[in-house]
């Protein structure tokens, strides 16, 4: 093997007139933690979309695992293992908790491994074995992010995208998702984590890019960026 | 339908008829119209719950299901049921034929109508529904015309036309002055297996959790991996299935059917759809009930001519007290 898990090279998205991606690269190999970190409207969410094919790009490509996925449906690229936590968690608020994880697993056919990822998310989570009855709507917003995740391990993927995880949530609950995106990764899932708050990500990953107005300005090592005067300037809020 | 009928109607009723026995004989009529009405409510909501998307043409494709049963009775040579019979098997190939049909026909026009304007404004598919809807019309004219017996040979294209009376119209309760024919009878056995089955369906299968969690979030369904567009064309479908189920139900019911009673029937389908709260499938059926049951009191207790004016007048009072219809609030599920 040896090649990158996730390869996106000098695409270009947009939303009508405005450019959202210019011509950005990145690539994630297997196994890692990488974050894309940047300010609001930089771009980073359109990335996961784009690389997701919720949103067309203009030009470029992507590859996932050697395969170019940038012209195939959402759903093909599903199937193939890339799987998004999305932005706002977009549960389904008038399913149940176990409704919820039944659609991660959507396009899974091997019971006994559904099986073992229910136990394994209702173990990461317990909250959520305690509330599967219940309409996700009615969760709290951390506990909505757990569904999130869970629901997403459910679709088995090999690649997680992950789309501000601590968005909205209480910081106790952010140090805990964070935990378990640390023990995912443990446990062999290779991830893409868009997050604003940097210092947390930054702490996190191993590889780390920035992301200004739809372009990467800087990428390296995560130790390294966090030792960036650039970047914690801008992104870590020092002088 | 003349008001001088339902006048005569009534001024016999009275002599025969307590006023407990008129009533009941009301809700019969009332029940098994409303039964019709929300089946064919159910395909404006379902479509509506998954799209957001008032599809004007159900109602015309619900006119053609019936016009392809009339040809079918009329290919096989069906007449009316003999003296003792219940039923004719003739109405199996109908049952068959008519869901199979108006469900193909919905699917085709998603797939060319509606699915190209899917990111386009919301009105633009509405105005693709309201021609899709003329188009059926007029395929229903045409289809009047044709040179068959059931059609006059193509003499009248406009005219109504004449339903063989395939089911029985004798009375169960025999001698009673309280009618209950079996053809009502078959409306429910009909529709309420189907209202289950559906109500299992999207509750309890994939496809239905599927159906559900486009309708909640498309985007993160997407991102689950279902295929949006096959979701909302087997929705297309099953919603014109249960109306072209409901035209042969109500050719049957009624034995008249014209080029335009989609137009009529639809309107009051879909006026049950947004009485109940559109996009709620229990509020879809709870609509029909409704609406039939204010048709059949206002029939026999003010005027005819009132029956509209009334379904109306409860639909803005609904709405004006409950904006959302009968079930349509937010905890409640939609497809």
């Amino acid at each position: 093997m040896g090649g990158p898990l996730l390869k996106a090279e000098a695409i270009r998205a947009g939303y009508g007139p405005i450019e959202a991606l210019k011509g950005l690269s990145l690539s994630v190999a297997p196994g890692e933690i990488v974050t894309l970190i940047g300010a609001n409207g930089a771009g980073k969410s359109s990335t996961l979309l784009c690389i997701s094919g919720i949103h067309p790009i203009r030009s470029g490509a992507i590859h996932f695992d050697g395969e170019r996925i940038d012209k195939l449906p959402a759903h093909d690229i599903v199937k193939r293992g890339l799987v998004q936590v999305p932005e706002g968690r977009r549960i389904f608020p008038r399913l149940t908790v176990l409704e919820n994880l039944q659609l991660g697993a959507y396009l899974r056919k091997d019971l006994d491994g559904i099986k073992n990822d229910f136990e394994r998310v209702f173990a990461l989570f317990p909250i959520l074995a305690e509330r599967r009855a219940q309409a996700g709507g009615t969760l709290s917003g951390g506990e909505q992010q757990m569904l999130a995740i869970g629901r997403a391990v459910m679709s088995k993927p090999r690649l997680l995208l992950m789309d501000e995880p601590s968005m909205g949530i209480a910081p106790v609950l952010t140090a805990k998702i964070f935990d378990t995106i640390r023990e995912l990764n443990q446990q062999g899932l290779t991830i893409l984590l868009v997050e604003q708050n940097a210092h947390l990500a930054l702490q996190l990953a191993q590889r780390a890019y920035v992301l200004e107005t739809g372009q990467i300005v800087l990428e390296g090592p995560a130790q390294e960026l966090l030792a960036d005067p650039r970047v914690r300037k801008s992104y870590l809020g020092e002088e | 339908m003349g008001s001088e009928d339902a006048e005569d109607q009534r001024e016999g009723g009275r002599e025969l008829m307590t006023d407990s026995e008129v009533l009941l004989q009301q809700v019969i009529i009332g029940l098994s119209n409303g039964m019709i009405i929300a089946l064919i409510a159910l395909g404006y909501t379902m479509v509506y719950g998954i799209v957001e998307l008032i599809n004007f043409a159900h109602g015309d494709l619900f006119m053609l299901g019936a016009f392809l049963a009339l040809t079918i009775a009329g290919a096989l040579g069906l007449d009316a049921v003999s003296e003792g019979a219940l039923f004719s098997w003739g109405i199996l190939p109908m049952f068959v034929a008519a869901p199979i049909f108006c469900g193909g026909v919905n699917w085709c026009v998603d797939r060319l109508a509606y699915r190209p304007l899917r990111n386009a404004p919301r009105l633009a598919p509405l105005v693709s529904a309201i021609g899709v809807s003329f188009v059926f019309l007029n395929i229903g004219l045409l289809w009047g015309g044709l040179p068959m017996e059931v059609f006059n040979m193509g003499q009248t294209a406009a005219a109504p036309k004449d339903f063989p009376a395939l089911v029985s119209n004798e009375n169960l309760l025999g001698e009673s002055d309280i009618t209950l024919t079996i053809s009502q009878v078959l409306v429910f056995v009909i529709t309420v297996p189907l209202m289950i089955g559906l109500s299992v369906l999207v509750r309890f299968t994939r496809l239905g959790k599927a159906m559900r969690a486009v309708a909640q979030n498309p985007v993160a369904a997407r991102l689950m991996g279902i295929d949006v567009d096959r979701v909302i064309g087997a929705t297309f479908i099953i919603g014109g299935a249960l109306g072209g189920v409901a035209s042969v139900v109500y050719a049957l019911y009624n034995n008249t059917i014209y080029f335009q009673m989609g137009f009529r029937v639809g309107l009051d389908a879909f006026t049950a759809a947004v009485l109940g709260g559109i996009g709620n499938l229990p509020g879809a059926v709870l609509g029909g009930l409704v609406i039939g049951m204010i048709r059949a009191l206002t029939d026999q207790y003010i005027a005819t001519e009132w029956t509209n004016v009334m379904v109306f007048a409860v639909l803005i009072l609904v709405l004006i007290f409950r904006p959302a219809g009968l079930l349509g609030t937010h905890a409640q599920e939609k497809v």
